[in-house]
């Protein structure tokens, strides 16, 4: 087996065993990139050269007996939303194409901290703001599971980055399914923490009180030990949680005796993928089979959860981006008076996604409107909480599927935003109530797409969903590395 | 698409201070309509009572000592400007405030 | 028709940190431009606010000492709009939870008391400074771009429409420095851009009860500007109003040079801030025990000050309201009279020579010590020295901090009263002043003022003069 059909915990004990070195482990990601990459089209900048000097720096001190993080030397890419000191930060924009941040992002300065080397930033939607990828200004990424299907998105270029074996962890952004929607659509597996849990210092923002930073990885193990790197107290972040990090990775290898499960009505929808359905209700029986017990239960304001993202999300968007107006940085137009500078810029600087959502959210705030929309979602948002407040007093976790159909066909929802917003449907309501939420894989489709279903637990609660993870892993048939798209076995021809 | 809601369209445009040429205008005023016809759902909820989230947790604000640390050296402060002047920031003329 | 001019004012005052309000960049004024400036005040992607201690407490504090209620929980919000000062697009302010709610300040204006009810007041980043090429604003082809303001904190104060006139507007201005001088909150200096004002002002007929179509006033960059700008407002106002015609609802610019307010924008009114709850920043939420202790903490106002100076040390009204116009002269004066109990005496040398020496020499009460004040003027009473000596000395303890003392047994500058000291010295004058003498023979009164002068003057101002005088008249008879 090559290193690169490694999981991160496999590389880290190899490393810290001193078997292989971290550029042995470099060249072998890298040789899979420059192999992979020209067909998926995964990164908008590479940064290997200081990935090379950041496993070379591991080696020598590993070679001192230097104590070194047990991630020392494992490569991770990073979505391209987060701020790289000297390192070009699209966000896949135009508006951003040669912007160079002169400060690191908070999750960047942990990763650099520990001697993890990043070898490079990934595609996704522009500023965040999709469900495949599609929406980057420079290209489209593909599904390494069939290279005609979309990634999801937004952090799509993370999640296919894992999913081909080009790293073995990833970070992405999740704001209302970033994460969880393209892990389950690569095969892989993607936790949205609780808000507040890992520091937005250095996050593009996209919508403040949404967005939370997550990790991607081949399996629940790998995203808790990456978890654990980025989590903690930030005081540059005024919504970050002060409460201490637990060591999530301990997590996995509990029994599950005794956990109440909730199955979600509205997650395992009738109008759902059937396979997907039927996947869901399996891996639930597996988790019923570990002692778990598992009770139907409804959170009746998701119907909801849609409409109120949908004005909550864009009505901070539209404030978050008011910044790119061609004065301090990026894209600026020709204007010969400030109001032609200013709508020139951002007609011609962002894509139409984002503009359709600036507009949606300028209308939703706006005078007039205010009470009826923005408002009104901020209200319903109370009533999603509360569904989940209640939803904990008698449950540990709930599950459902994390999508309601596996990866669609590149440029099948591209014209339509409705329907591209649809297949967030499951992620929104969680984000919208800060929760943590994780997509692991479910087996694969009769398409031979990979299915994901999702594990969402209570504030703070990120290692019962490892915990429920790894043993839903333990009983299945193949190990996670095989149930990813590393052999390229779907339609997946390079 | 009625001409009322062009107009609103235009008027939020301008309001976010985006130009969109009269192509992007139709189909954005379609799409929106759409839109915003699926977040009027939002609506139909009796909220009468119910507080606003603005943010999920209430955790006390964290306050800042006041210490000054230092700042960005000012090459790094103009290294993206797209147009500069000694060490200003450079923009065009500000005498059109608003075009309404 | 009679009008009553209707005037409400909005005025930020930067408040006195270190730091700015969301990030850790100097505040100090002065500096380079763009050298003050970081992620979080240029607006970069990613940057997120971290709210400052000290504002808030400055905040509170000025609140309080304006009897303004402090609220148990307040909220930033975003205030939504495009100009390039804002680095963000939006302002951090407080919208519909502000910091404190209500106050008042109690004035006089012409012998008549006022009271000035306020309306709300929050706290809010400065936008940066722009720079125009051109003669002014309407003329330039460009602009520059300076952030080193943007991010400073400022209390916002808004009054109710309680001013009455310019002059009115002026006063309460100068009261309302006054008294956040005293709590320390701010520098108010107007000439520096920590304390500006805008005016909303309008017109109704008097004894009418509802308003009438305002106009703002901007760009007034001294109390006097204020004055003028707001009586010449209602004075266009009041024209367009007798001739039958109607007030367009708009934004002017006060033009310190043509003494005319010119109208900006056009279409004010039209402005859509699209406010929302900032969700960088949680909602600011105050304990009832620390609001408690900086009230406790809170100095006297100015006003109850100048009612004690009276009472507790029997001053006059003048001294009194010198005293209290700035707080560490009063406080020099208070622990001064701890010890020297002459008050009248004590507050005449305060408000006069060492006022007049302090502002001469750029210096601050609280540099002098009171103890070398003390010191001197018990010299004087004790008659070891001259008045002309005592100014003198005074002006060595303000420019170098000298104790008077040690320079008058340094410098040998005590009186002289000795008899065999003085003889040969107004026997000297007698003899080089015949004509004098001989006309104090005659009766000339004047003349004998003249010949203690030239004594004086011959001991550079140390002879006693009651010695002086006596031995003059012993040896002209
Ligand atoms: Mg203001
Ligand atoms: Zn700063």
């Amino acid at each position: 087996m090559e290193l690169y059909q490694k999981t991160a915990a496999e590389l880290s004990r190899l490393l810290q065993d001193k078997e292989i070195t971290a550029v042995e482990v470099f060249n072998s990601f890298t040789e899979r990139i420059d192999e992979v990459d020209p067909h998926l089209k995964v990164f908008i900048t590479c940064t290997l050269d200081s990935a090379l000097e950041t496993a070379a720096a591991v080696d020598r001190r590993r070679m001192e007996n230097e104590e070194l993080h047990p991630l020392a030397g494992v490569p991770v890419a990073i979505k391209d939303n987060f701020c790289t000191e000297g390192i070009k930060t699209t966000c896949a924009s135009k508006m951003l194409e040669s912007y160079i941040p002169p400060y690191d992002a908070a999750v960047v300065e942990k990763l650099k901290r520990i001697g993890m080397p990043i070898l490079g930033k990934t595609n996704m939607d522009e500023f965040a703001m999709g469900s495949s990828t599609e929406n980057s200004a420079f290209f489209v990424t593909r599904n390494p599971w069939d290279l005609e299907r979309v990634p999801g998105g937004s952090s799509g270029g993370s999640a296919a980055a894992v999913a081909a074996g080009m790293v073995p962890l990833a970070l992405g952004s999740d704001t209302g399914g970033s994460i969880r929607q393209p892990a389950a659509l690569c095969g892989i597996t993607g936790l949205r923490p609780t808000y507040g849990r890992v520091s937005r210092y250095g996050l593009i923002a996209f919508a403040s009180s949404l967005d939370q930073i997550g990790p991607l990885a081949l399996n629940a193990l790998d995203c808790s030990l990456l978890l654990e790197v980025i989590a903690g107290y930030d005081q540059r972040d005024s919504t970050s949680l002060p409460h201490e990090v637990p060591q999530y990775s301990a997590a996995a290898g509990r029994e599950l005796e005794g956990v109440r499960i909730g199955l979600i009505e509205e997650n395992i929808s009738a109008n759902f993928d059937p396979e997907i359905k039927f996947a869901v209700l399996k891996m639930a029986a597996l988790l019923e089979e570990n002692g778990a017990r598992i009770t139907e239960v409804s959170l009746p304001h998701t119907d909801y959860g849609l409409s109120a993202y949908y004005l909550i999300a864009p009505s901070e968007a539209a404030s978050n981006l008011g910044r790119y107006d061609g004065v301090r940085y990026g894209y600026s137009a020709d204007g010969d008076n400030i109001i032609s500078l200013f709508s020139r810029t951002r007609g011609q600087g962002f894509g139409a996604e984002v503009k359709r959502r600036i507009m949606i959210g300028t209308y939703s705030l706006s005078a007039g409107y205010y009470d009826a929309y923005y408002l009104q979602a901020m209200k319903v948002r109370t009533l999603i909480r509360r569904d989940y407040e209640k939803a904990f007093q008698n449950f540990d976790i709930l599950v459902g599927a994390t999508t309601p159909t596996p990866a669609f066909k590149l440029g099948e929802k591209a014209d339509d935003p409705l329907k591209m917003y649809l297949s967030d449907v499951c992620n929104i309501t969680d984000a919208l109530a800060g929760v943590p939420s994780l997509s692991i894989p479910a087996g694969l489709h009769s398409s031979g797409l990979p299915m994901g279903m999702q594990l969402t637990a209570a504030p703070l609660n990120e290692g019962l969903l490892f915990q429920a993870a790894a043993v839903l892993e333990k009983c299945s048939d193949s190990p996670p590395q095989q149930r990813t798209a590393l052999n390229l076995t779907g339609r997946g021809e390079l | 698409m009625s001409d009322d809601f062009i107009r609103e369209v235009e008027h939020v445009a301008r309001l976010a201070r985006l130009s969109l040429s009269s192509e992007e205008k139709e189909l954005m005023a379609d799409q929106l309509s759409a839109i915003l016809e699926t977040a009027r759902k939002v609506r139909e909820i009796d909220t009468v009572g119910i507080e606003p989230t603005a943010h999920v947790f209430s955790i006390p604000a964290f306050l800042r000592e006041d210490v000054i640390y230092p700042s960005l050296p000012v090459e790094k402060v103009l290294q993206n400007a797209p147009k500069k002047m000694k060490s200003y920031f450079r923009v065009p003329s500000i005498t059109v405030i608003e075009e309404e | 028709m009679e009008f009553e001019t209707v005037i409400g004012l909005e005025i930020h005052l930067e408040l006195q940190t270190r730091s700015k309000l969301f990030c850790s960049c100097s505040t100090a004024f002065g500096r380079e431009p763009n050298t003050s400036c970081c992620p979080v005040c240029l607006g970069l992607p990613g940057s997120l606010p971290v709210l400052n201690r000290k504002a808030v407490e400055l905040a509170i504090i000025a609140a309080l000492s304006l009897q303004s209620e402090i609220q148990k929980e307040s909220r930033f919000d975003r205030k939504n709009y495009y100009y390039p000062d804002l680095p963000k697009a939006y302002q951090i302010s407080q919208y519909d939870r502000p910091l404190a709610l209500g106050g008042f300040i109690e004035m006089k204006n012409e012998g008549v008391k006022r009271k000035i009810n306020l309306e709300r007041i929050h706290i809010e980043e400065d936008p940066g400074k722009l720079m125009h090429s051109g003669e002014s604003i309407f003329d330039s082809d460009y602009s520059l771009v300076d952030y080193n303001r943007a991010g400073i904190p400022l209390l916002e104060i808004v009054t109710k429409p309680d001013l009455r006139s310019g002059r009115e507007a002026r006063l309460f201005l100068e009261e309302l420095r006054c008294i956040l001088l005293y709590s320390g909150s701010s520098d108010c200096r107007m000439e520096q851009g920590s304390l500006r004002c805008d005016a909303n002002i309008s017109l109704r007929p008097a004894g009418s009860k509802t308003l009438g179509t305002r106009t703002e006033v901007k760009n007034m960059n001294s109390f006097r500007a204020v004055e003028m700008a707001l009586d010449y407002e209602a004075g266009r106002q009041a024209a367009i109003l007798s001739a039958g015609g109607s007030i367009i609802q708009q934004t002017c610019h006060w033009d310190e040079g043509d003494r005319k307010a010119i109208p900006l924008r056009g279409k004010e009114g039209s402005s859509d801030y699209r406010y929302f709850p900032e969700p960088d920043l949680l909602p600011l939420i105050l304990k009832s025990d620390y609001i408690e202790t900086l009230a406790a903490s809170l100095p006297e106002l100015p006003s109850q000050r100048r009612i004690r100076l009276m009472e507790e040390y029997g001053l006059d009204p003048a001294d009194a309201a010198i005293l209290t116009e700035n707080r560490s002269l009063g406080d020099l004066f208070e622990v001064a009279a701890g010890e020297y109990k002459d008050y009248r005496n004590l507050a005449r040398w305060v408000r006069g020579d060492l006022l007049y020496l302090l502002k001469g020499n750029d210096r601050n009460p609280s540099e002098v010590a009171p103890s070398l004040l003390i010191e001197l003027l018990t010299m004087l009473d004790e008659g070891e020295i001259n008045r002309p000596v005592a100014k003198d000395l005074l002006a060595n303890i303000v420019k170098n901090g000298t104790n008077p003392r040690e320079l008058v047994q340094q410098k040998g500058l005590g009186r002289i009263a000795d008899r065999e000291k003085l003889q040969p010295v107004v026997e000297k004058v007698l003899a080089e002043n015949k004509d004098a003498v001989d006309s104090i023979k005659q009766g000339r009164k004047k003349a004998f003022a003249f010949l203690v002068g030239k004594v004086m003057a011959a001991t550079a101002g140390r002879a006693d003069p009651e010695k002086v005088q006596k031995l003059l008249r012993e040896l002209i008879n």
